[in-house]
Parts: C-alpha cells; sequence; structure tokens
C-alpha cells in the first residue's frame, strides 16, 4: 500500500510545484503510515530525480520514454495506472495544474478511484477519508468524503508548502508497455512563454485596473513585478480595454490565482475580482477611494493614487534589497 | 461530425450562497440557474464550427444529467442554436455519477465538448472521466478549435505556453477561456425555436457515487484590513517582510 | 391570476439584457457626447431579431408577443434609451403600422426588410404648427390620378436620416379635417425629400432626429395605406401601439435609475455608515421602488390586453403617462442620492434624468394621455 505521486517535468526539470507535491505525499505518508513514490514520465535525469530526496520521497519509478513529450493524456493516465498497480497505490495524487487536470479523472476512472481535485490541505481524517477544498470559487469550502478503496487527488497551488526533509532514493525503470498507437496526437509546434512569470505559479502577483488610468501606466507595474520576481495581471476591464492581454485577467471568469502576496493597484474590488484572487495569503490594496470594497478583503492598504505610490514602493523594495 | 457539448446547470454566479439545512448543499430557493459559463463558451464555439463547416458538421447536440429544474437551461442551450437536447434523468450528485451517466449516450459523438469546470464545485473531473469512459483521446486546457480537413486543430495551453496539435477524431476536448470569444446571445428566433427543438428524456443506468459532500462551510472571516499611510510607503515594505512574511 | 412570465419571456429579456450590458454599455457615454448613431448596434440588434419582434414571422417578425417587446425595451432603455426609441419606433410604429394596416404589396415590399432590421423605419405625423394637435396637418397631399404629390415639413422625426422607410400623415382634403388626412409609406430617398439639420437635443442624443421637407415628392398610389380619410384614425391607433414601447422605454429608465442608485446608497458612506442605512435615503428608495412597480405593472397589463386582443388604448395610456413622469421623478431622486457623483456623466444617472423628460412629450404627451384617459372614464 503506497502513496504515488506523479511529478512533472518540464524540458526534464522540476518546478516548485513537483517539491510542494512531494512535501504533500511526505506527510501524508507519516499520518498513514504509507510509503510514498514519486512517478515520473519523460527523460530527466538521475540528479534531477534525486532532488525529490530532499523533499520526503524514498523512491522514484521513471520511464524514460521521449513520447511522453506529446503530453498525450491518454498515454500518460495509462503509464500512472500502470505505476500505481505494480506499487499497489491506495493514493495518486497529481498537481491541479493544466496536465494534473487532465490526468487525474482519466486516472480515477481506470484505477476505479474516487477523485477530489484541488484539496486544500491534508486529510482530516483518514477512515472515513475525507479532504477539504474550495468551492463556489472560493464562496466556501466543501468536507469531501471519498466513497472508493482507491483515491485521487488534486493538489491546489501554494496550499501546502515546502518541507524539506532529507530522504535517499532508490530510483527503478519502469516500462508502461505502451505502443506508438497510444500516442494519438501529433504535436504541431510549441511556444513556450519565456521569461515571464507565469500567473498562476508565482508567488508574487502585482496587477492592476482602471486607477492605473491607461495601458501608458503599465510600466510601473512591470517594474514593481520585476523588482519582486513576479507576474503581472490585471482586472477585466482593464483586459476588456485592450490594455492587457486576456490571459492577464484575474477573476470569476478569468484566471484564479492563489498566490502568496497579491498587490492590487486602483482596483475597485468588485466581486467578480475578488472571486479570483480572494485565496491569496495576503492582499496589498492601494486606492483612492476608501470606500472601496477591496478594502475589505485585504490584509494591508494604502488610500492614495496608485500611480504615486507605485515609484516610491518600488524604490522602497530597491533599497531593502540593497540592505 | 456530430459534436456533444456537455451542459452543466449551475447558479447564477452573483447568487449569494446560502446552505440548506443539513449543510451537504446550498438552498435551491430563488436560485437562478444558468449554463456553466465555460459549458457556454464550449456551446459558442461549438455553433461556430457548424456556421463555419455547415457540411462537415451535421448537428450539435447538449446534454445534461438533472432533474426536470434543468429544462429552462437546456432550452437556453437549444435557443442559442444547438439541435437536440438530452437530459439524463437523475440528480447530479457527484462527477463520477455525471460521467457514467453520459456515458451511455456520448458515444456515438465524434467531437464531445466540455468545459475545464463547473463555476459551483469546481470539479473539473466530469469532461475527463467521461473520456476515459469512453476509451477515447482528451486534450485539455483548449483554447482554439478548428477543422484541418478530416482532422481537428487544436491549441491548448501548456504549463509555460501553448502549442498547437492536429488530433484525429473521436476527441473530447476541454476547453477553457479563449476557445471563443464571447458567448453568444441568442436571438430571437432561435428563442421562439427552441420549443420546438427535440429535448429528450433518458432513464438513467444504475450507478453509485465516488464520493459525497459531508459538509459545506463559510471561509474564515479576515481580520481588518491594516492601513497604511500614503507617506510610509517603507512601513509597507516592512510589514509585508517582518509581519507577514511575504516578500 | 397568472404574475408569472414563460420561458420564453425571461429569455428575450435576458437576451436584450445581455446585450444592453455587454455592448450597449461600452460606448454609451461616448454616443451621447457626440451624439453620433448607433449603427453598429442597430445592425447586431437586427441580427438578433430585435427590430421586428411582433410581426408575423412570414414577413421575416419574431412573432413574439407585446410582454416580450415590453421586457426587452425595458432592459435596453436602463442602458441606452437612444437605441431602444430607435427599436420602439421601428416595431410599434412602424412595423405595427404596416402590420396591422397595410395590404399584401405594402407588406412584402416594405414590411419585410424593416422586421428583419435590414432597414429602418420613421414615423412622421408631428409638424412644426401640429404637435399635440394632429387634426391640423399643414402637409398636403394632392391627388394627381396615378400618384399624389407631397408639400410640407414634419419636425422632430426620429430616426429621420437612418430611416429608408417613412410612414407619412398627411392631408389629402384640407376640406374635411381630420376626416381628410391620409396615411402613405414610402421610400425615405424619394426625389424632393430632404432633411434639416440634426436636432441638437437635451437627451437621447444618439438617436438621429430631423426636420423632413417634402418638396413636390410623388407617392404612387399603390402606397396608400388603407383609403382616403383614414389617416388620422390609422394615426391614432398605431400610437397606441406606440405607446407601450415609450411606456416600457420610460420603465427601462426608471428602474435602471433605480439599480444605480440602490447599488451607489450600500456603497456610498457618510456619518460611520452606509447612506443606505439611513431613512431618508431607504424612504426615497422604497417610493421608487414602488413607483417602477406599478410601472411594470401598467406596461404589462397594457401589453397584455394587447395580446389577448381587446381594447388597450386607455390601459397604453395610463401605462404612458405614469411611467412617463415617475421615470422623471425617479431619475431626478437617483441624481440626488448619487450627490455630486450624480451630477457627472461618468456615473450615467444625469443622463438617465435628461432622457426621461423627453418620454414625458412624444408620442402624446402626459396631458394628452389625461384626456385620453378622461374621456374614457366620463363618456
Amino acid at each position: 500500500m503506497s502513496i504515488l505521486i506523479y511529478t512533472e517535468n518540464w524540458d526534464g526539470k522540476f518546478k516548485k510545484v513537483s517539491f510542494e507535491l512531494a512535501s504533500y505525499a511526505a506527510a501524508l505518508a507519516e499520518q498513514t503510515g504509507k510509503q510514498a513514490i514519486a512517478i515520473s514520465l519523460g527523460e530527466v535525469e538521475n540528479s534531477e530525480l534525486e532532488k525529490l530526496g530532499q523533499y520526503g520521497i524514498g523512491k522514484i519509478v521513471t520511464a524514460q520514454d521521449k513520447r511522453f513529450a506529446t503530453l498525450d493524456n491518454k498515454a500518460i493516465t495509462k503509464a500512472i495506472a500502470a505505476a500505481a498497480k505494480q506499487v499497489q497505490a491506495e493514493v495518486i495524487i497529481l498537481s491541479h495544474d493544466n496536465l494534473g487536470k487532465a490526468i487525474a479523472p482519466r486516472l480515477a476512472i481506470r484505477c476505479n478511484a474516487g477523485l477530489v481535485t484541488a484539496v486544500t490541505g491534508l486529510p482530516e481524517s483518514l477512515n472515513p477519508f475525507i479532504v477539504h477544498k474550495n468551492v463556489f470559487t472560493g464562496k466556501a469550502i466543501a468536507h469531501i468524503k471519498i466513497e472508493k478503496e482507491a483515491k485521487v487527488l488534486t493538489l491546489a497551488y501554494n496550499s501546502f508548502g515546502l518541507n524539506e526533509k532529507h530522504s535517499s532514493v532508490e530510483i527503478t525503470s519502469f516500462d508502461p508497455d505502451l505502443t506508438d498507437s497510444d500516442f494519438s496526437m501529433e504535436v504541431l509546434d510549441t511556444t513556450k512563454v519565456t521569461g515571464k512569470v507565469l500567473l498562476n505559479e508565482a508567488d508574487i502577483v502585482v496587477s492592476g485596473g482602471r486607477g492605473m488610468k491607461s495601458a501608458d501606466n503599465w510600466y510601473l507595474i512591470e517594474e514593481l513585478a520585476e523588482e519582486l520576481g513576479a507576474a503581472t495581471a490585471c482586472s477585466r476591464p482593464v483586459s476588456d480595454e485592450g490594455w492587457r492581454p486576456h490571459d492577464e485577467h484575474v477573476g470569476q471568469t478569468g484566471k484564479i490565482i492563489s498566490p502568496n502576496l497579491y498587490f492590487a493597484f486602483g482596483i475597485s474590488g468588485a466581486i467578480q475580482h475578488l472571486g479570483g484572487v480572494s485565496s491569496s495569503k495576503v492582499i496589498v490594496a492601494v486606492n483612492k477611494d476608501p470606500e472601496a470594497p477591496i478594502f475589505e478583503a485585504a490584509d494591508y492598504g494604502i488610500t492614495g493614487d496608485a500611480l504615486k505610490v507605485l515609484p516610491e514602493l518600488i524604490q522602497a523594495v530597491k533599497d531593502t534589497k540593497n540592505q | 461530425m456530430k459534436i456533444l457539448v456537455l451542459i452543466g446547470n449551475v447558479p447564477d454566479t452573483t447568487t449569494k450562497i446560502k446552505f440548506n439545512a443539513d449543510q451537504t448543499g446550498i438552498d435551491t430557493a430563488g436560485v437562478q440557474w444558468i449554463i456553466n459559463p465555460w459549458d457556454e463558451f464550449a456551446l459558442t464555439r461549438a455553433m461556430e464550427l457548424k456556421e463555419a463547416y455547415a457540411g462537415a458538421i451535421s448537428s450539435v447536440v447538449v446534454a445534461n444529467v438533472g432533474s426536470s429544474q434543468t429544462e429552462p437551461t437546456l432550452r437556453k442551450a437549444l435557443a442559442v442554436g444547438a439541435d437536440k437536447a438530452i437530459r439524463i434523468d437523475a440528480e447530479a450528485k457527484d462527477a463520477f455519477f455525471v460521467a457514467t451517466q453520459l456515458a451511455q449516450i456520448a458515444g456515438e459523438y465524434e467531437l464531445i465538448l466540455a468545459g475545464i469546470e463547473a463555476s459551483d464545485y469546481n470539479g473539473s473531473a466530469v469532461g475527463g472521466m467521461l473520456a476515459e469512459l469512453l476509451d477515447r483521446s482528451s486534450v485539455s486546457a483548449v483554447t482554439g478549435l478548428d477543422l484541418k480537413d478530416d482532422k481537428l486543430l487544436v491549441t491548448r495551453e501548456i504549463d509555460g505556453g501553448n502549442q498547437h496539435l492536429l488530433c484525429t477524431t473521436p476527441l473530447l476536448a476541454i476547453v477553457q477561456k479563449g476557445i471563443a470569444k464571447e458567448v453568444r446571445i441568442p436571438a430571437m428566433r432561435g428563442i421562439m425555436m427552441a420549443r420546438t427543438k427535440p429535448l429528450e428524456v433518458v432513464a438513467p443506468v444504475e450507478s453509485s457515487y465516488a464520493t459525497s459532500i459531508q459538509k459545506l462551510e463559510l471561509p474564515p472571516t479576515k481580520a481588518a484590513c491594516k492601513m497604511v499611510a500614503e507617506d510610509n510607503v517603507k512601513e509597507l515594505v516592512r510589514l509585508l517582510k517582518e509581519e507577514a512574511k511575504v516578500l | 391570476m397568472n404574475f408569472e412570465l414563460t420561458e420564453e419571456q425571461l429569455m428575450i429579456q435576458q437576451a436584450a439584457r445581455d446585450y444592453a450590458q455587454r455592448e450597449l454599455i461600452q460606448d454609451v457615454l461616448e454616443r451621447d457626447a457626440n451624439a453620433t448613431f448607433p449603427a453598429k448596434h442597430v445592425k447586431a440588434l437586427a441580427e438578433l431579431g430585435f427590430m421586428g419582434m411582433m410581426v408575423d414571422p412570414k414577413y421575416n417578425g419574431g412573432g413574439m408577443d407585446t410582454i416580450s417587446y415590453v421586457l426587452a425595451m425595458e432592459e435596453l432603455s436602463k442602458i441606452d434609451a437612444s437605441m431602444s426609441v430607435i427599436v420602439s419606433v421601428n416595431n410599434s410604429l412602424v412595423c405595427y403600422g404596416l402590420d396591422k394596416y397595410g395590404d399584401e404589396f405594402q407588406k412584402e415590399k416594405f414590411l419585410k426588410p424593416l422586421a428583419s432590421g435590414e432597414k429602418i423605419g420613421a414615423f412622421l405625423l408631428s409638424e412644426p404648427e401640429a404637435g399635440s394637435d394632429a387634426t391640423s396637418q399643414r402637409t398636403i397631399a394632392e391627388d394627381k390620378g396615378d400618384h399624389y404629390l407631397v408639400n410640407g415639413t414634419k419636425n422632430w422625426i426620429t430616426n429621420a436620416n437612418s430611416a429608408s422607410t417613412y410612414i407619412l400623415i398627411a392631408q389629402t382634403d384640407p376640406a374635411k379635417k381630420h376626416k381628410g388626412i391620409t396615411a402613405f409609406v414610402l421610400d425615405k430617398n424619394s426625389p424632393g425629400i430632404s432633411l434639416g439639420p440634426h436636432e441638437d437635443k437635451m437627451g437621447m442624443r444618439s438617436s438621429d432626429t430631423h426636420s423632413v421637407m417634402f418638396t413636390d415628392v410623388k407617392v404612387p398610389k399603390e402606397n396608400r395605406i388603407g383609403e382616403e380619410g383614414f389617416g388620422f384614425t390609422f394615426a391614432m391607433k398605431i400610437l397606441e401601439g406606440g405607446r407601450i414601447g415609450i411606456a416600457a422605454q420610460a420603465l427601462g429608465l426608471a428602474s435602471g435609475a433605480l439599480e444605480r442608485a440602490v447599488a451607489y446608497a450600500k456603497e456610498r458612506k457618510a456619518f460611520g455608515t452606509a447612506i443606505a442605512n439611513h431613512q431618508a435615503i431607504a424612504f426615497k428608495l422604497s417610493d421608487m421602488a414602488v413607483k417602477v412597480e406599478n410601472a411594470r405593472n401598467l406596461c404589462l397589463k397594457a401589453a397584455w390586453l394587447k395580446d389577448k386582443g381587446e381594447a388597450f388604448g386607455v390601459a397604453s395610456a395610463m401605462a404612458k403617462q405614469y411611467a412617463a413622469d415617475i421615470a422623471m421623478e425617479v431619475t431626478t431622486e437617483a441624481v440626488q442620492i448619487h450627490g455630486g457623483y450624480g451630477y457627472v456623466k461618468e456615473y450615467h444617472v444625469e443622463r438617465l434624468m435628461r432622457e426621461a423628460k423627453l418620454t414625458q412629450i412624444y408620442e402624446g404627451t402626459s396631458e394628452i394621455q389625461k384626456i385620453v384617459i378622461s374621456r374614457s372614464l366620463l363618456r
């Protein structure tokens, strides 16, 4: 009986979400007395695989098949299911990112498992097995019991944190026995977004609304984001106006994010916007209007003109870096 | 090719959330029901494809698992232009149950579209589960879909970028924002014709639930916002570093 | 007694609301400031089927009931009364007139493109000297054998420039006074028709309003609607239907203003709490809500009577007079509740107030409505 996690790789490298998943699995392993095992698919060097050992993963099964690079959902599901069978996994955990979201439901059916996605913490009870997640776009929390013996979970971003726990790592090779016909998708091209910090992964997000007055002032948002190593985002009216691209729009009908720190400059805080950012750990709001609803959701706030506060904030951040 | 669009019936996103008596669901009194926003985008794209490729796409059908309470929502989908609606007569308690029900009618559709999540329980599960039950290929985080000869040209968001793929049917595409520019407003003609289009009610198959909601609760209330003076921005940075520990 | 709306009616209401809140809102302030015609919205609303809602589908209409029309008019007017007056004139004056009284030739040639929204129409009754008193028409249509020759001036004509089809009311026999008035349908581009400059209006500035001059304009005999001498009755009957559209427009102005006032009152703080928690403001909102509810009920009742085929002239007069008068009151109060913010364009309510004023004047002033109502009481 074990806990199996699917650690995706990006061009052979793991990211913070992989280590978060590992930390969660290690904690769950302790909670349940089972072993935490990771499965890796695709070409990943041992030196990279061993990094999982820093977060408590003692065993890794790897299928170094380069065909996995096409991210074929059916093939990946088959491979993980085969591994799960081999290691007798009772719980399989994936990240709640694009790929995890796509694989987990397929996997649940294939392994006859109960699925809960975007869980926000360790199970509050093992028997019955109950986990919790945010529902109604952050307006409520649901405690869900998995009725089946086998369980599949996806872990919501930034809900667990990294826990260093050094373990020695046993790496074994694994052959999921897939034929070429299992990989039915043809990738024509891939455009990577380089340089920019990705919005759904960012620890810090700097966001602007109509209070920024015009697209011409966005260099201030970008500069602060660069100083902080943050991603940039915006409210809906801003993307509707075309000041910023649609993929930066956070809100109920845009992206839902949960960074550690969310800056809202010149954003009034309409319910639709808050629905996208309310799970942020800390929200900082800067708005001219002291009555703006954003201050009710924020942890820290400044009543003032975002255009005046930003340059000062940028300078203050630079100063602390130089200290 | 026939397209099936999965339609979820969800509360209007501006509804204030009130729990039912035992806190295992929401109080449905006075709730305005709408098509799940992501499914609406999927339906819009399906209609756009049908209009662009009238010869290649013979029909767009919508399906939902729910009681007769969901029929107005299905008729909205018919008003937007779907040719037929199918309602599988059962309460949709969890994603596994819903996918199992849909599997009995979905197999004959070369292309199935599903929104990436539902605005109520945010499950992101039904599409993937249905694909596995039908043993067909699926592709998720789809932001673009087009026909290319006898294949499908798919754009999907991957962590770190975008990909263009060529996929064959049968396919299940799980779509997100970007798949269509904006949701279609039904024309008057469509609204008036909705009632003349077929709405088939299908009996459910035996199925269990894989999960059950034990309790719903409201999130913990936040402490009041700590205000910092406009001319003391340094203090904000200090607080974020030392107190909140996020910098 | 069933006060519920049908599924179709709710869908129609939602479609109008979605279009208004998503599209019309984008440029409504700019069009009001610059008095620019909403050409792209006319096209989009035509495609959605809002231009000939109640016309029989065999003439390209939507075959909808008047209740649906009232619901759509209210939703559009909450956001853009300029757009809704264009919709109203086209639907409940021009299309209604041709649908009810036009012959097959006129329906084929004129009603079809109007109902589909491919073309829009205008209704020409008012003259410089004849507003409320429509019996003294000065525009003359002389019988010339195989056509009529029209000379005269019409003013305050909505859609004068954007329309392709005019319904014209003119005097064919001055001796017979109002029994010598006749109705015609004609092409706006007929030789001899010229337009005065665009009126610089207080409100509904995005709709085009001009005077129209007729100099020896030839109108073929087949374009006459009904018999000679039928024109006055025709005009009065048509205005009964048009009144419902304007009543719904006034309702939308009032309910739109109320919605904005409620939202503002909940957010704005004064003396330590939201102003909505101060009784003075709460009571104002209460009064506004009752007025809006009354106006809505009057509009829907008039629409219901019309749909049943029953006499609805008095009901529509009551709806129009009441809705217009309360629209003026409610929009004014909405500006007041907004305080300083109500006085600037950005918050919309000052525009709603300017637009509400016209609803008390056109398509039969509130005073004329009172004549209609009192006459029916005192018969």
